[in-house]
């Protein structure tokens, strides 16, 4: 009846799943008794969890982001504890909980904290900047997020329910093969990476036809904001990158289901073609999240100068040049595999040539602030905290990209320094960035500058501390994912990073109190103008937060820095007064079809899991018919009536007045 | 579409070409609908791609079991190609029909399609049954693993395209030919046409270079 599913899936033995499992489980009850208490559930369905609005969508893309970011930094740690007291002894973590941990870890980080993070910030940025009223596909969009919250809640599951994957954040065959591995860990990271990756997918096709289809009159391609072409190049990416991990992960789970060989030892099954795909999917996926973060930087630091980027047209070729070559480098994450060294040679050159786009993007952002009249506000702070970083972090990859020095360095802690040196100082601080710069569009207020500060700074220098020391272990031999060692000389570097640990909590702890102090002082710090930071692109040129529509008329765009030229011609022109011409506008319904796709689908991942095959079925049946009510309906579409459109506008646009006319008097 | 040339801006023309073309706005909805469905065909065809690889790589490890030469029935293979093929045609009829509204001609197109695309699913079943009765299943080799999935990855977006057609017709019997219903038509058209060139290619690969003794 239920499969493999019996009591015994519960850990009743292990006191920290089941602590965390408890806590977790009461928060989250807590959270819904007091909504339905509030009364807060018809809001919360028809404003938020039906919404197909794009800014909605995004907003609950970098709130799961940010639930995961903490699910993740507790496993971080609790590795880190570890691995700071397991010398000469077992530590407090037994093996096989500890590579769960590390598993869970990097799974988590990648797929449910940075992929909906960046996907969050497209999509709620995007359209403004092209200054169009939705992305291309809104329902779709909608589907997308959810698919990937049942990916997030599937991993949570394994948590109390069975266990997660020991095999680390790809699960290498053969020892994610059913031999090696019969638990259900490796089934639950399968099918959560199924269907979350179906949402990412989704997202991407999405986002490319809204930057290559939807943008307002005049947004010619070289008029786009950098983080439109940025958005394009990830989100090309993901449509080129992630059906290749949907093969892989499928041929795996046909392994380990039906008995199939693709990557078995035994009768002809071949590991080495794991590696070459998985990795074909994984490097292009490490450019598909630092992208979308260099995008949010060319504008922070762009805005933060107050001057035009610089070199607009190289960067736009960078980008895309990046976007090509990140195909042609998968091999250096296996240079001691047995290639040869005429392929190490040419991957080793290709990885090593990636290095010049990025270079030449480091170096524009470095001539726009040169002259520029920067404001250190805390967006900036991460942006050039960034830049300092991730200079460290992709020099330590070009070293690894010499084939003879990753001979030596190979699955070291070196190599756990550097990634964490690149996704920690590139993306991470990206998307601290963006949420800092885009959080007053998205709510209508700031945040508090001196908790922002505060965070930034413990984040950085506790970054410093926790990583530097791995890349000296990494150097001694320590190699990755021990859940003991004998070896003196490496203790000092584990108990370091450990205090970096505790440091960089204090930064989360800062961000945290950072938005309680920020919604409780609001009203101090209501942003009125929809233009907090002198901005140069469209998002600036609505109220913050934008109405449902976005944009009262599509605007009309003339040359790069659409809004920042808006408000010099409105300067020279002291503002014309005349009444424009309201119309109707047409909006995409609300639609329950994410969330109830993505509760079926949640049935389907979790029976396949636990072999429940009448209940697959159900699921499957379920999320079909959801998309034939879907497909039914007659009316997709509202009108919301001019005088609306017009009663909206016209505040804003009085405020707007009054701030250039003031410029203007300055 | 309107295109209007204007003298450039100093930022959109830095070099002073003279000349810049622009953008008309937001591309009606029956262009972009087709264009993402476009972009997710790209991406389904690189999954193929993937198992296209799978098979290339593992096709000569048959571990003791046997060679592609000596399973393939090519009459059987013929007959599946020919009603991929013709259905391919009768597809392009009910699209005709979908823009001329006539509903007839779209529903016996569709039926047609519906029968072919069956009659090659049912082959292929009795193909995939057959071998696994001679214990020729799957789980026998790495080769055969490899040709299960790739043949069975592209008779399952057959099946889904089948259920995708019968949708499709309830669609037009309830709904007439709406926008967006024809809007769902062309992806679907599309979309079977996309599953042709990929049997061309599992043709070529699989069975012609297959049967090469």
């Amino acid at each position: 009846m239920l499969g493999k599913l019996d009591w015994s899936a519960i850990p009743l033995d292990q006191p920290i799943p089941l602590v965390a499992g408890a806590v977790v489980l009461v928060a989250i009850l807590g959270v819904l008794g007091w909504v339905v208490v509030k009364g807060h559930l018809p809001y919360l369905w028809h404003e938020w969890i039906t919404s197909v609005d794009h800014k909605r969508i995004g907003v609950m893309y970098i709130l799961l982001a940010s639930v995961m970011l903490l699910r993740g930094g507790s496993d971080a740690i609790m590795m880190r504890i570890q691995q700071a007291v397991a010398y000469q002894s077992q530590g407090y973590l037994p093996p096989e909980h500890y590579n769960q941990i590390f598993s869970a870890h990097g799974t988590i980080m990648i797929f449910f904290v940075a992929m909906p993070f960046v996907i969050g910030l497209m999509n709620l940025i995007v359209p403004l900047q092209l200054g169009v009223r939705d992305v291309a596909f809104p329902t779709l969009n909608s589907v997308g997020f959810w698919l990937t919250a049942t990916g997030a809640l599937l991993v949570n599951i394994s948590l109390v329910v069975g266990e997660f994957a020991r095999t680390g954040w790809l699960a290498f065959p053969p020892l994610s093969e059913l031999s090696y591995s019969p638990g259900v860990g490796v089934d639950y990271y399968a099918w959560s990476l199924q269907i979350s990756g179906v949402g990412t997918l989704v997202a991407g096709i999405n986002l490319v036809t809204t930057v290559l289809k939807l943008r307002t009159k005049g947004m010619n391609y070289l008029r786009m904001p950098m983080f439109c072409w940025t958005t394009l190049a990830s989100n090309l990416l993901i449509v080129a990158a992630f059906p290749i991990l949907t093969a892989t992960l499928a041929m795996l789970l046909l392994d380990r289901y039906l008995g199939f060989h693709f990557f078995t030892n035994e009768a002809g099954g071949n590991v080495m073609m794991f590696m070459n795909l998985i990795w074909a999917w994984g490097h292009p996926e490490v450019y598909i999240l630092v992208l979308p973060a260099f995008g949010i930087f060319s504008e922070v630091v762009s805005t933060f100068s107050g001057k035009a980027l610089f070199g607009y047209r190289s960067m736009v070729l960078a980008t895309m040049a990046i976007c090509v070559v990140s195909f042609m480098v998968w091999l250096h994450h296996f240079f001691t595999m047995g290639a040869g060294p005429n392929v190490n040679a040419i991957f080793g050159i290709a990885s090593m040539i990636i290095a010049i786009p990025t270079g030449v993007k480091i170096y524009n952002w470095l001539f726009t602030m040169y002259g520029g009249r920067i404001r250190f506000a805390t967006p900036m702070l991460w942006s050039v905290g960034f830049m300092v970083t991730f200079l460290i972090g992709g020099l330590t990859g070009v070293l690894l990209a010499v084939p003879p020095a990753d001979f030596i360095l190979h699955n070291s802690m070196f190599l756990v320094a550097h990634f964490h040196n690149v996704i920690i100082g590139g993306v991470l601080f990206g998307v601290f960035a963006g949420f800092e710069y885009w959080f007053p569009k998205a709510f209508g207020f700031r945040l508090d500058e001196r908790w922002g500060k505060a965070a930034f700074w413990f984040t950085f220098i506790g970054f410093f501390i926790t990583f530097m020391p791995l890349y000296i272990a990494g150097m001694l031999g320590m190699t990755r994912r021990m859940q003991h060692y004998d070896v003196a000389a490496w203790r000092p570097w584990m108990i370091v990073a450990a205090v970096g640990v505790a440091v960089l909590t204090i930064g989360v702890i800062c961000q945290i109190v950072q938005l309680v102090v920020s919604i409780r002082n609001r009203e101090a710090l209501r942003d009125r103008t929809g233009d907090p930071w002198d901005g140069r692109s469209l998002e600036w040129a609505t109220s913050s937060p934008p109405p449902v529509f976005n944009f009262a008329f599509n605007p009309d765009v003339r040359g790069e820095d659409a809004y920042w030229d808006m408000k010099a011609r409105a300067r020279q022109q002291s503002l014309a007064h005349e009444t424009p011409d309201y119309q109707d506008i047409e909006m995409p319904r609300n639609s329950p079809t994410g969330f109830v796709c993505a509760f079926f689908a949640t049935i389907m991942g979790f029976a396949l899991i636990w072999h429940i095959w009448w209940m697959v079925i159900l699921g499957g049946l379920g999320a079909w018919a959801t998309f034939v009510v879907f497909a039914w309906r007659d009316h997709d579409e509202y009108v919301i009536p001019a005088e609306e459109v017009a009663r909206i506008d016209r505040s804003n646009i009085e405020e707007r007045r009054n701030l250039v006319s003031m410029a203007g008097a300055v | 579409m309107a295109m209007t040339a204007t003298a450039g801006h100093a930022h959109a023309d830095p070099h002073h070409i003279g000349l810049v073309i622009e953008h008309p706005g937001p591309a009606p909805k029956r262009i972009v609908t087709a264009y993402g469905f476009w972009i997710f065909l790209l991406s389904d065809i690189v999954m193929f791609s993937c198992f296209f690889a799978a098979y290339a790589v593992l096709s000569g490890q048959t571990a003791g079991g046997p060679k592609g030469a000596e399973i393939f029935e090519q009459r059987n293979v013929a007959i599946e190609t020919v009603c991929l093929l013709l259905s391919s045609f009768t597809c392009g009829m009910a699209s005709i029909a979908a823009d001329v509204r006539n509903r007839f001609w779209f529903y016996l197109s569709m039926t047609v399609t519906c029968v072919l695309g069956l009659i090659f699913l049912v082959l292929e079943f009795r193909e995939f049954a057959d071998l696994i009765a001679r214990g020729y299943g799957p789980s026998r080799s790495a080769f055969l693993t490899a040709f299960f999935s790739l043949v069975g990855c592209h008779g399952l977006h057959v099946s889904a395209g089948v259920l995708w057609l019968l949708t499709m017709m309830a669609q037009v019997f309830a709904k007439g030919f709406r926008a967006d219903i024809l809007r769902r038509m062309t992806c679907f058209a599309l979309f079977w046409h996309a599953l042709d060139i990929v049997w061309v290619a599992v043709f070529s690969v699989v069975y012609l270079l297959g049967s090469a003794p």
